[in-house]
């Protein structure tokens, strides 16, 4: 029983995990990106579509994190060719990709979808209490924890990763240097696209193998939120997806065995959580300054 | 900042079909609490919608807004309705009440139809409801006689009384087959999120409970029991493409027949406030076909079946007692309907304390 409860709980975080590393990259290079969940339910209706189109789940993943990094470049543009406001421009984002996944998706509301397939590795995954959590999930988690621990080796461990992290931390100088500010930022947000895209893809085709309106159901507000829990160290937003998914999953659990306990309470649970460690981070004002994109959210114009 | 960001969305998807405005049409208005895509509750009132709309033809005009958030932003999507010229208004969720009451006062000229809640304080309210725990009675007693565990998991909305009704009539009827049968339930605290159903479903069927039924609104629940392989209930549609070797039967909800009738009386001029309750009688309630499981469980089903639909037998008919032991209903005794429409506790044998 334990083991299928992480399991859900690994289900449960992984999308968070995925779209929030993502926009961690984004805002990194200095760009806020509050289109996450647009990007995420884009990626989730494509990648239904396609899956159930083709019968191949994995051209529907790739179609989702394809469509999830083109959708971002609507933003790119915007935001970066055009400088317009980022907030507002990725909340736009947001209400577009729910409205026109909505149109997209209307042709396959009620159709079953094709599920993605878990990793079975002979005598691994047979295993008692561990075989299936360790070895006998699906790709896609497997990728999600790769992920976090590349971006984590990408941001801190090589050049290319210190040079987006200085534009993110003061975009003048770093212009100055001679780095092309703009292009930088243009890959980051399409990064952080493809990511929201997989974390939707994650969403249809192995949380819940269908396609229905706004599915994402505030899982990309929820990954926003991931970053800055994480003061923008990688880890710690696999930590805070995880310590998310275990209290969301948790609370049910705890209904379930008929705890006492007001399930309107159970369900805030892991809002409340997350608010109680932002707050103990925040408390370290100096550590929390050290790690903030200086430059985050503010534009850019290039002079020549 | 979501909230607001789902009431712009909701106030964005204004579809008005049929450029037209002549003023010899009727124009029929709808709020749905999800998106018309949600294959469960919100859908079925837009199947509603579309079958008014193909037996009146070029007469009706219909508007619709999905995804309307109950409670303050309620009032803004009725009245941004109440401005566009329709001339009745269906507020198709619980939650909608009090917007649907307070908007109902500024515009007396038009009717408002507001779905499963009880206040009608303008003489152009009126409410409607489905006694849709009448299926769930049915789901009972085929629950009982399928589980092997007798335990039963329950997802759970809001404690509203249309909820609660529907859970102590699932355990009324599972006892009328096993009287030491259980059910679990978790309230998912939201209508519709296939995710947090699904998660649900899961720590459920973790706790040991061998059926699942819900009152959300997605397909989730039944998708995990399917994978599972445990068996399970669709939710106010046929769900069975989602199961198909796993829905027993589904309580399908068919609201056509309710608004051309209502429809066709602001037409006529005769349209009166009132307070509709249909079942099984009136074909607002149906059971989706009985599906794996054994002869005897769906001659058993359809008898109880038929049982309430002629009227013959109620649900709620006593000896029962509530949750504590208390007695509530006489041997013989049945309850009555405004009781239940204001239900707020549990009878015998819920493994569960209901939220007040």
């Amino acid at each position: 029983m334990l083991e299928s409860i992480l399991i859900t709980i690994a289900t449960a975080a992984t999308p968070l995990l995925i779209a929030a590393m993502g926009e961690l990259v984004v805002e990194r290079s200095g760009v806020l990106n509050l289109g996450v969940e647009g990007m995420m339910i884009m990626g989730a209706v494509t990648g239904f579509a396609v899956a159930q189109t083709t019968g191949s789940p994995w051209l529907g993943v790739f179609a989702a994190i394809v469509v999830g990094a083109a959708f971002s470049l609507l933003f790119a543009f915007l935001t970066l060719t055009l400088v317009t406001n980022q907030v507002a421009t990725g909340l736009a984002l947001t209400l577009l990709g729910l409205g026109l996944s909505g149109m997209i998706g209307e042709a396959f509301i009620g159709a079953p979808g094709v599920k993605l397939g878990t990793l079975y590795i002979p005598y691994l995954t047979d295993l008692p209490y561990v075989g299936r959590l360790v070895f006998g999930q699906d790709p896609i988690f497997y990728l999600s924890i790769l992920l976090t621990a590349g971006v984590a080796w990408f941001l801190f461990s090589t050049r290319a990763g210190l040079t987006l992290r200085a534009v993110g931390g003061n975009h003048g100088s770093a212009h100055a240097l001679g780095i092309n500010v703009v292009a930088i930022r243009y890959l980051a947000v399409m990064f952080g696209g493809a990511c929201a895209g997989l974390a939707g893809g994650f969403l249809a085709l192995v949380y819940v193998p269908q396609w229905v309106e706004g599915m994402s159901a505030g899982r990309g507000w929820i990954a926003l939120a991931l970053v800055v829990f994480a003061s923008w160290r990688p880890w710690r937003v696999l930590a805070g997806a995880y310590l998310f998914g275990a209290v969301s999953i948790g609370q049910l659990h705890a209904q379930a065995l008929g705890w006492p306990i007001p399930s309107q309470l159970l369900s805030s649970l892991p809002y409340l959580a997350t608010i109680v460690v932002l707050v103990l981070i925040s408390r370290n004002r100096r550590l929390t300054m050290v790690n903030t994109p200086a430059c985050l959210g503010q534009r850019f114009v290039p002079d020549r | 900042m979501r909230k607001t960001l789902l009431a712009l969305a909701a106030s964005a998807a204004v579809l008005i079909p049929g450029a037209a405005l002549a003023q010899d049409k009727t124009k029929a208005c709808f709020i749905y609490v999800g998106p018309i895509g949600d294959f469960g509750y919100s859908y079925q009132h837009h199947q509603g919608l579309l079958e008014a709309q193909e037996h009146f033809g070029d007469k009706l005009e219909t508007a619709y807004l999905e995804s309307v958030p109950e409670g303050a932003d309620t009032e803004r999507a009725l009245e941004r309705l109440a401005r566009s010229g329709c001339d009745i208004i269906f507020a198709t969720s619980f939650g909608f009440m009090d917007g649907t009451n307070a908007v109902a006062g500024r515009f007396p000229d038009i009717k408002f139809e507001h779905a499963t809640g009880y206040k009608r304080e303008h003489p152009n309210v009126s409410t409607y409801n489905s006694k849709f725990h009448e299926g769930r009675y049915v789901q009972g007693v085929i629950a009982a006689k399928m589980s092997k565990a007798g335990v039963a998991g329950y997802i759970a909305s809001f404690p509203i009384p249309e909820v609660v009704m529907g859970i102590n009539a699932f355990v009324l009827g599972a006892q009328s087959v096993n009287p030491d049968f259980k059910v679990k339930v978790v309230w998912a605290n939201t209508w519709f999120d296939a995710g947090k159903e699904a998660d649900a479903a899961k720590a459920l069927i973790d706790q040991g409970v061998d059926i699942i039924t819900q009152h959300t609104d997605s397909t989730a629940p039944l998708q995990v029991a399917a994978e599972r392989g445990i068996k399970g209930f669709g939710q106010a549609t046929d769900m069975i493409k989602f199961g198909p070797e796993t829905q027993l039967t589904a309580i399908v909800d068919d609201w056509g027949p309710y608004y051309i009738e209502r429809i066709q009386k602001v037409m006529d001029g005769t349209w009166e406030q009132s307070d509709i309750w249909g079942g099984m009688k009136e074909g607002h309630v149906v059971m989706a076909p009985y599906t794996n499981m054994p002869d005897d469980v769906k001659a058993l089903a359809e008898e109880t079946e038929a049982k309430i639909k002629s009227g013959e037998f109620n649900p709620y008919t006593g000896p029962i007692n509530k949750q504590d032991g208390t007695p509530w209903l006489a041997e013989g005794e049945v309850a009555e309907d405004s009781v239940l429409l204001g239900l707020n506790f549990y009878v015998q044998g819920v493994d569960d304390q209901l939220p007040q």
